[in-house]
């Protein structure tokens, strides 16, 4: 039986793991490689690095953390972040990254989508898309959302945009919430829901987990493949062995 | 001492199964020599990405036919798997030819996404060294869109809308659909127990 997946979230800065918000107050957590190990140990079905020194400056980084990484990380993982080319993603994935991660690049130009799917496979290409509910009740896509003072909301809506890069060659989707990202009161499962009924590929849900009922409800409740989450894990306040025990308690199935 | 050689099939995983051997103390060498590759004592053909182009990339490399006369162990990874084949529904590409049988899609529902990526069980089919100390119900990563009907050739398979093959062995040809390098434990033991026979 497919499990459902544990996905922590790792923000990368420069080679090091922070936490904060994103782009200010940043706080070292430490070595990346430690980290990643301690997760994989824990029983994290995947991880997810999202590289945040790249995309605003509009540059590509060094990532030479990523072959240090692929060298010791036995489950797989996804590199976020800066990634506008197929240069770029090739870089990553002969580092050692399983999967590449595009959200406003794909955007500033659709086509980058079918690119890496040509190249690559459907199966490296993730899409991650930042979805916030608009006074209109539609929800619609925002571009540059790692910083506050550059995000800018898009016409284009989300349902749309979700159809749009599994045409174009999306092996999988992160729906990001932004309403429910960081307030811990639950993942957004209307919304969840609405993108689950047209995506045919894998749905990563991400934003607002706080408790372990949080990921108990999306995967029941929005029928996602995966809960992405973050501070919960570093902050400790969630382990993901008492996690996926009351996971299995309630019935979801998920890897031991 | 194992002489492991990779050959190199143009895939994205091949720094990963490199790692991976590393991890186990083996140093596997990536080569697309034939002779290099003919005197390895463990061969593996790994692979991410569609059929046609990995049989390209075999083609003109010249390696065709020096993969189908090898005799020593080999094993397939995820693509590398599936080129042991016939044939792969994916571009309609005809493959190695080792294992009679051929490739599908999967059939898209509601309920079975496209690609099967994730954490799936291991049902054993048939005793093999390949899988000693992996039981019954180990999980294992997948993540392809083409998938291998269970027959006699199959050792293992998992359960997504239907049973397929997991690993696959047809004389000294192995295959794993999963990525036993993405695996955690089970993935390792397998290529432990691959360097072994």
């Amino acid at each position: 039986m497919l499990t459902r997946r544990i996905i922590p979230c790792l923000d990368v800065k420069d080679g090091k793991v922070v936490k904060g918000v994103r782009f200010r107050d940043h706080v070292e957590m430490g070595d990346i490689v430690d980290l990643a190990q301690r997760y994989r140990d824990e029983g994290a079905d995947e991880l997810v690095f999202y590289d945040i020194t790249a995309s605003p400056q509009g540059r590509s980084v060094d990532r030479d953390w990523v072959a240090r990484v692929a060298r010791v990380i036995d489950i797989p993982f996804c590199v976020a972040g800066g990634i506008r080319s197929v240069d770029d993603a090739r870089a990553v994935l002969h580092a050692g990254a399983d999967k590449v991660s595009v959200n406003s690049p794909a955007l500033e130009r659709p086509e980058l989508v079918d690119e890496l799917a040509d190249a690559f496979g459907v199966q490296c290409v993730v899409v991650g898309v930042d979805s916030l509910r608009d006074d209109d009740g539609e929800w619609r896509v925002r571009q540059y959302t790692g910083d506050p003072t550059k995000t800018r909301a898009l016409a284009r809506g989300t349902l749309s945009w979700v159809e749009e890069v599994q045409v174009r060659g999306a092996g999988e989707i992160v729906l990001n919430c932004m309403g429910s990202d960081g307030v811990r009161h639950g993942y957004d499962i209307e919304q969840l829901r609405a993108v689950r009924t047209l995506c045919k590929v894998p749905l990563i849900a991400s934003g607002g987990a706080g408790m372990v009922e949080h990921f108990r409800d999306v995967f029941r409740d929005a029928d996602v493949d995966g809960a992405l989450a973050a501070s919960v894990f570093h902050s400790g306040a969630i382990a993901i062995p008492r996690l996926k025990t009351f996971l299995r308690e309630e019935d979801i199935p998920v890897r031991p | 001492m194992a002489n492991v050689v990779l050959i190199d099939a143009g895939g994205t995983n091949i720094g990963s199964v490199r790692y991976a051997l590393q991890r186990l103390g083996v140093d596997a060498p990536l080569s697309s020599n034939a002779d290099e590759i003919r005197a390895a004592t463990h061969v593996i053909l790994p692979g991410v990405g569609a059929a046609a182009p990995g049989m390209q990339r075999l083609r003109e490399t010249g390696l065709v036919d020096v993969v189908r006369g090898l005799t020593q162990p080999v094993l397939g990874v995820c693509l590398g798997m599936q080129l042991l084949f016939e044939h792969s529904e994916e571009s309609d590409t005809p493959c190695l030819g080792l294992i009679p049988a051929s490739l599908q899609l999967f059939a898209k529902s509601d309920a079975l996404r496209v690609p099967h990526m994730g954490w799936n069980s291991l049902q054993i089919q048939r005793a093999s060294p390949l899988l000693a100390g992996i039981d019954a119900g180990a999980f294992a990563y997948f993540v392809h869109s083409y998938a291998a009907s269970v027959g006699d050739y199959t050792l293992a398979s998992y359960d997504y809308g239907g049973a397929f093959s997991a690993v696959v062995q047809r004389g000294n040809f192995y295959g794993a659909q999963f990525h036993p390098e993405r695996s955690a434990a089970v993935g390792a033991r397998l290529l432990e127990n691959f360097i072994k026979l």
